[in-house]
């Protein structure tokens, strides 16, 4: 079937895809846009977070064909035209990014948060990044990139 | 597959923006799953689902007929060596007439589209004679029913030292138990294999050791190394489960086969069954110390399970038990390890490699032996803390700082976190409301541990480096070229900042790792920093010696791009000494030799450093509903020297929280061969409201036998932390608790 | 593999009785994961995101009838008020990505005994609305579940909505798991206070082959000090025994069948106890 959708602003359209793929296939595989990522196609994990008509959702978890004329904003549909998003440079001053698995879905995490509440407190950062599995860092460095994207 | 330049950035000791960094947050950075080629064909794998039969037959038929696929191979169809394997080629590549694991590799295919593989892999007809499977690794050592042709036994280090006799009037014992733990790396097993031209091929792949690969993969598709070239791809996260080869061979087989690109990406289910765990350990242990506290004696017995293949288990169970009493003085020692063949999953390299399941039962023993003298958890082991000059039961003589003491006094006088507060989301339980502070009771543990840095037992442990400088627009400018495996950890800022500390230039690529460079050795053993960056190090110093020879002079350094003598007169800019003629080094660096353990007494200079960290956890548990909630954890680690400060708090920080997974949640549950739990729904790892805040304290002692003074850094954090939350566990109930992961069931007696 | 989208509820209707065997799909936090996982390959998914009916919520009288489609997420931020309890359980649902976009919905469609949505409205006695080409019918909550994953839902049946009474007391729900957040339950409790009813409504996940009420527990309500007394605490105690009495759980890989009980006591205990407070500060 033909999917067509709106990705980071630019009218897409992908062609001979199985209804049983998901989005996240969809963007990966047939859009060129690798920056979501397959870690647990389950929604258990969040590294592939990217926003479904203004809302962060897994998807992995998305039927491509749901996707038909929405609205698709994926971490390489962040920067703006002076470089990177602030939340992209806080990752990477904090050093909240070691093999970067997870960093895609993180950062689009956090700029939906920061969206919602610029200054949240710690449990609050906690409680909405529990979706976002990583393995390397203990966190530790992405509380802090948070912190220091907040304060930016 | 780009290289790296680093912009205007700094040497050793400071921490400069990561090469990689910019790429990462954007999404662009390329992973071995995000590979894609013109033509390019899905694999996929058909797996056994028993864990001990006979392969009957197989029925090809009904996948070979399926429209889209390429290629459906078999056993038959592996050109070269039909076994690999790390340390001993006893894993066949495609199961030949028997399988041994539930999950090993039957058959693989290739299609146009992942489903169309998946579909024709599922209509592969396998007829199997089921057998009962061998599972329970202390029963297996002497059992006549064997996984392999030879025993059971896969390896037994004992270590004898001092008097077998030894007698103390205070006497401990415990039996401990550590289940198996996945590496849960988050970016699946992938890569991308390219025919070529010549009849080889070009296979992308995440891995941490390009070479331990190479030969491997060529031996198999029975093709000289020189027609083999890996490229290392984008590596989401490894720790010890990239070691071994995956679906390397697999690939390269498809690619060969059809003559077109083929990706291979494992799902987090196959990823599961495709890469060894943790050796899941039993620990039987007696300490003897007398009444001041001080050890007599270690006797201990410890049965790693090793699954249905080698991987690295001698070397794990070597580690387990020569490490096995842990950074302690210890005057009498009769410890036996035992590495054993069972058909469950293979088990092999893991973050703290044998070290994690020993740390566990000697750190659970020094607790039992406090509370049985009436003392302090944190005296009895700094009473007994390994200092300088003492030798292990190996009888190997400890050389540079050891601060074990220094370590545990750091973490006890660190300030303790705050009160509980009312939000939900600091209880255990967190939002799911499981208590507002009914049956919360806090408790405070301890725990320090040792890890052998690199490769050990004679091993020629060696990193290869190029170091090319030239002027490149007008301005000095070096490349950096191993085929080390940055796997998150951040040797590819590390290795542009030595480059910069030696030469004095700004300007410095790392270029992708690959195999046209000599081997790194690999990414493991918290061993890449010191030996890899000890070549670069001696990479950088080849090259500044013939740039002093060119211009002539002996008494100068290099520094901001010129010529410089100690009194700071400038002789000369880099510039113009190197012209149009580039200067390029390449140098194989060895750390100082290791040596075999006797086979009788376990005795021998085995290891080439061990480094050393202490945790301070405070838990909060909930003793009604055996829920627990760690609060904070304090450690302090010496590190030699932090070449990126910054990497380094995130190396501890990361392999903390590993370790507090081990203690309260993760393990692989196998019951009768089977994996009951591969998913990321039920095999459960630390999220951030799992992982408290942490006080890192990062203390730089200087090793003056290594590169920079620096101690691998990568280990130690995960190996201390489990037991100190086990014990806060303990101090907040009043259990025993001898198993890892502490399970509710556990808490409540149910 | 076909994909079915009606945009509106009667070409749903139309359409699930076309093709009985096409899979509802709306947050696809079920289904998708059946699909990644290779364990289910259905003739046809029939998405709803588009039938917008679905995503709506009104009064019905002293009811509330909520659209199947609503997700999680907005229980939270627009019914946290009116139904407290579901909307506890609704954000120990997953993540914030599932909640997003996970629904009620769905989580009956699916009917798993480990369902979060489940037992606050067991607790609430709510009912669930079926609509197909047939017509409508509705069936109390407590009589829609078969067994795991089995439902009364007909081949041709859609869930349109669910109806539930506006909180008239205080509610909780509790939720236990192995990890401190995104888990799936290994055993919760939902529990409803009816002071005016005088009535305790429960429901129990995650501990039966189907969620199910703790009834003998909701008996006890009779011997409650409703007049705003202290709760003794042996009725607290018999209340949480009762609780875990009522369940029939298994051991599986989340945990074991002897500890769901001991975990269902304790919750059972503790959120009367809690209950009570709010009633009597109320």
């Amino acid at each position: 079937m033909r999917v067509n959708l709106t990705v980071n602003g630019e009218a897409r359209q992908a062609d001979d895809v199985w209804p049983g793929e998901s989005l996240l296939y969809v963007l990966r595989e047939r859009l060129g846009l690798p920056g979501a990522k397959n870690a647990c196609e389950q929604g258990e994990c969040g590294s592939c977070t990217v926003y479904l008509d203004g809302t962060p959702v897994c998807a992995c978890l998305v039927a491509a064909g749901q996707a038909e004329h929405r609205d698709v904003r994926t971490v390489e549909g962040l920067p703006g035209p002076d470089g990177l998003d602030p939340v992209q440079q806080a990752f990477l001053s904090a050093g909240a990014v070691q093999c970067g698995f997870c960093t895609p879905g993180l950062v689009v995490a956090v700029h939906d948060l920061l969206a919602r509440n610029p200054t949240p407190s710690d449990p609050d950062i906690r409680e909405a990044l529990a979706g976002n599995l990583c393995r390397c860092t203990g966190y530790e460095n992405i509380v802090a990139a948070v912190k220091l994207a907040a304060g930016a | 597959m780009s290289t790296t330049t680093v912009g205007a950035g700094a040497g050793i000791g400071t921490s400069p923006l990561r090469p990689d960094g910019t790429l990462k947050v954007t999404g662009e950075f390329a992973f071995s799953s995000d590979l894609w080629a013109d033509r390019m064909l899905w694999g996929a794998t058909l797996r056994s689902p028993h864990p001990r039969a006979r392969i009957v037959g197989i029925d090809l038929t009904g996948a070979v007929a399926t429209t889209g696929v390429h290629a459906v191979l078999t056993a038959e169809d592996v050109p070269g060596k039909k076994l690999y394997g790390l340390e001993h080629a006893d894993q066949p590549v495609l199961a030949m007439g028997q399988v041994r694991y539930a999950g090993e590799p039957v058959a693989i295919v290739a299609a146009d589209h992942p489903e169309t593989a998946r579909r024709a892999a599922a209509a592969i007809v396998v007829e199997y004679e089921v057998l009962p499977p061998i599972t329970d690794p202390v029963a297996a050592i002497d059992a006549e029913e064997t996984v392999h042709d030879r025993g059971n036994l896969l390896r037994h280090v004992p270590i004898r030292k001092g008097s077998l006799e030894a007698t103390a009037p205070v006497v401990v014992t415990g039996e401990y138990e550590v289940g198996m733990q996945d590496q849960a790396f988050l970016g699946p097993e992938s890569g991308l294999a390219i025919p070529a031209e010549d009849g080889g091929v070009d296979l992308f792949i995440a891995t941490q050791w390009l070479h331990g690969d190479l030969g491997q993969v060529a031996d198999c598709l029975g093709l000289p190394p020189s027609k083999v070239r890996l490229s290392l791809a984008g590596v989401g996260g490894a720790f010890g489960g990239r070691e071994d080869v995956s679906m390397q061979v697999h690939a390269c087989m498809l690619a060969l086969h059809t003559g077109r690109p083929v990706k291979m990406v494992y799902s987090r289910e196959e990823s599961f069954h495709g890469h060894v765990h943790r050796h899941p350990a039993r620990m039987w242990y007696e300490h003897g110390a007398d009444l001041d506290g001080r050890l007599v004696y270690v006797k201990a017995r410890i049965v790693l399970d090793g699954g249905a293949y080698a991987s690295t288990s001698m070397a794990v169970v070597a580690n387990a038990t020569t490490l096995g009493v842990g950074p302690y003085k210890v005057p009498n020692v009769v410890v036996d390890g035992y590495a054993v063949y069972t058909n469950n999953p293979p088990c092999g390299a893991m973050r703290g490699f044998g070290a994690v399941q020993a740390c566990f039962a000697y750190e659970s023993q020094m607790d039992k032996l406090a509370a049985a003298l009436g003392l302090d958890p944190v005296d009895v082991r700094v009473r007994n803390a390994l200092e300088p000059g003492d030798t292990m039961p190996t009888g190997q003589v400890v050389h540079g700082p050891a601060p074990v003491a220094d370590l545990l006094d750091r973490v006890r006088a660190a300030a303790p976190p705050a009160q509980r507060g009312d939000d939900l989301r600091e209880l255990p339980g967190g939002v799911a409301n499981t208590t507002h502070g009914e049956g919360v009771r806090r408790g405070v543990g301890y725990g320090i541990g040792i890890k052998n840095v690199g490769f050990s037992e004679g091993f020629d442990d060696y990193s290869t480096a190029r170091v090319r400088l030239e002027v490149v627009g007008g301005e000095p400018a070096a490349v950096v070229h191993t085929a080390a495996a940055e796997v998150g950890q951040g040797l590819v800022t590390i290795q542009a900042q030595i480059v910069r500390t030696e030469l004095g230039v700004e300007q410095v690529t790392v270029a992708t790792a690959d195999t046209t460079v000599g081997s790194a050795g690999s990414s493991s053993a918290s061993r890449q920093t010191y030996v890899t960056g000890g070549a670069v190090k001696a990479a950088c110093e080849a090259v500044r010696a013939a740039v002093l020879r060119r211009a002539g002079r002996d008494d100068v350094t290099l520094r901001g791009g010129r010529l410089v003598t100690e009194g700071g007169e400038v002789v000369a800019d880099l510039v113009d000494v190197l012209g149009d003629r580039p200067i390029e080094e390449t140098v194989e660096w060895r750390h100082k030799p290791t040596h075999p353990l006797d086979p009788r007494t376990g005795q021998g200079d085995a290891h080439v450093q061990y480094a050393f960290a202490a945790h301070r956890a405070t838990v909060d548990v909930d003793v009604e509903l055996g829920l627990v909630r760690v609060v904070e954890i304090a450690t302090a680690q010496d590190v030699g020297r932090a070449l990126h400060p910054q990497s380094v708090r995130g190396q501890i920080a990361g392999g903390t929280a590993q370790g507090l997974g081990l203690a309260v949640m993760e393990e692989i549950q196998v019951v009768d061969g089977l994996i009951r739990n591969p998913s990321f729904t039920d095999y459960l790892i630390p999220t951030i409201l799992d992982v408290p805040p942490m006080r890192i304290d990062v203390l730089e002692l200087g090793d003056p036998s290594a590169p920079y003074g620096l101690r691998g850094v990568g280990e130690p954090p995960t190996i201390s932390s489990t037991p100190a939350i086990v014990a806060a566990i303990r101090a907040a109930t009043g259990l025993a608790l001898n198993r890892v992961p502490v399970r509710p069931e556990h808490l409540t007696g149910t | 593999m076909e994909f079915l989208r009606p945009s509106t509820w009667d070409e749903a209707l139309a359409a699930k009785a076309e093709h009985p065997d096409a899979v509802p799909i709306a947050g696809g936090t079920d289904v998708m994961v059946e699909l990644n996982f290779d364990r289910r390959r259905p003739p046809a998914l029939l998405d709803l995101t588009r039938v917008a009916s679905l995503a709506d919520w009104a009064a019905d009288g002293d009811r509330l009838r909520i659209g199947a489609g609503v997700t999680y997420r907005r229980i939270i931020d627009e019914l946290g008020g009116r139904l407290p309890g579901l909307a506890m359980a609704a954000r120990t649902v997953g993540s914030p990505q599932i909640r997003n976009r996970g629904t009620v919905g769905g989580n009956l469609g699916s009917a798993s005994p480990a369902g979060d949505a489940h037992p606050p409205l067991l607790a609430t006695g709510a009912e669930v609305e079926i609509g197909s080409v047939r017509g409508v019918r509705t069936v109390a909550v407590a009589d829609f579940f078969q067994g795991p994953k089995r439902s009364v839902l007909a081949p041709d049946e859609l869930i349109a909505a669910f109806l539930v009474p506006a909180a008239t007391g205080p509610q909780q729900f509790a939720k236990v798991g192995t990890r401190n957040a995104m888990v799936i339950a290994v055993c919760s409790f939902a529990l409803a206070l009816d002071p005016q009813r005088r009535t305790i409504g429960t429901g129990i996940g995650s501990a039966g082959p189907t969620p199910l009420r703790a009834t003998e527990a909701e008996a006890l309500a009779a011997e409650l000090p409703w007049e705003g007394k202290t709760l003794p605490d042996t009725i607290v105690q018999r209340f949480g025994e009762l609780v875990g009495a009522a369940a029939r759980p298994i051991d599986d890989v989340r945990g074991s069948a002897a500890y769901r009980r001991h975990a269902l006591a304790v919750l059972g205990g503790r959120t009367l106890r809690w209950a009570w407070e709010e009633h009597r500060c109320a």
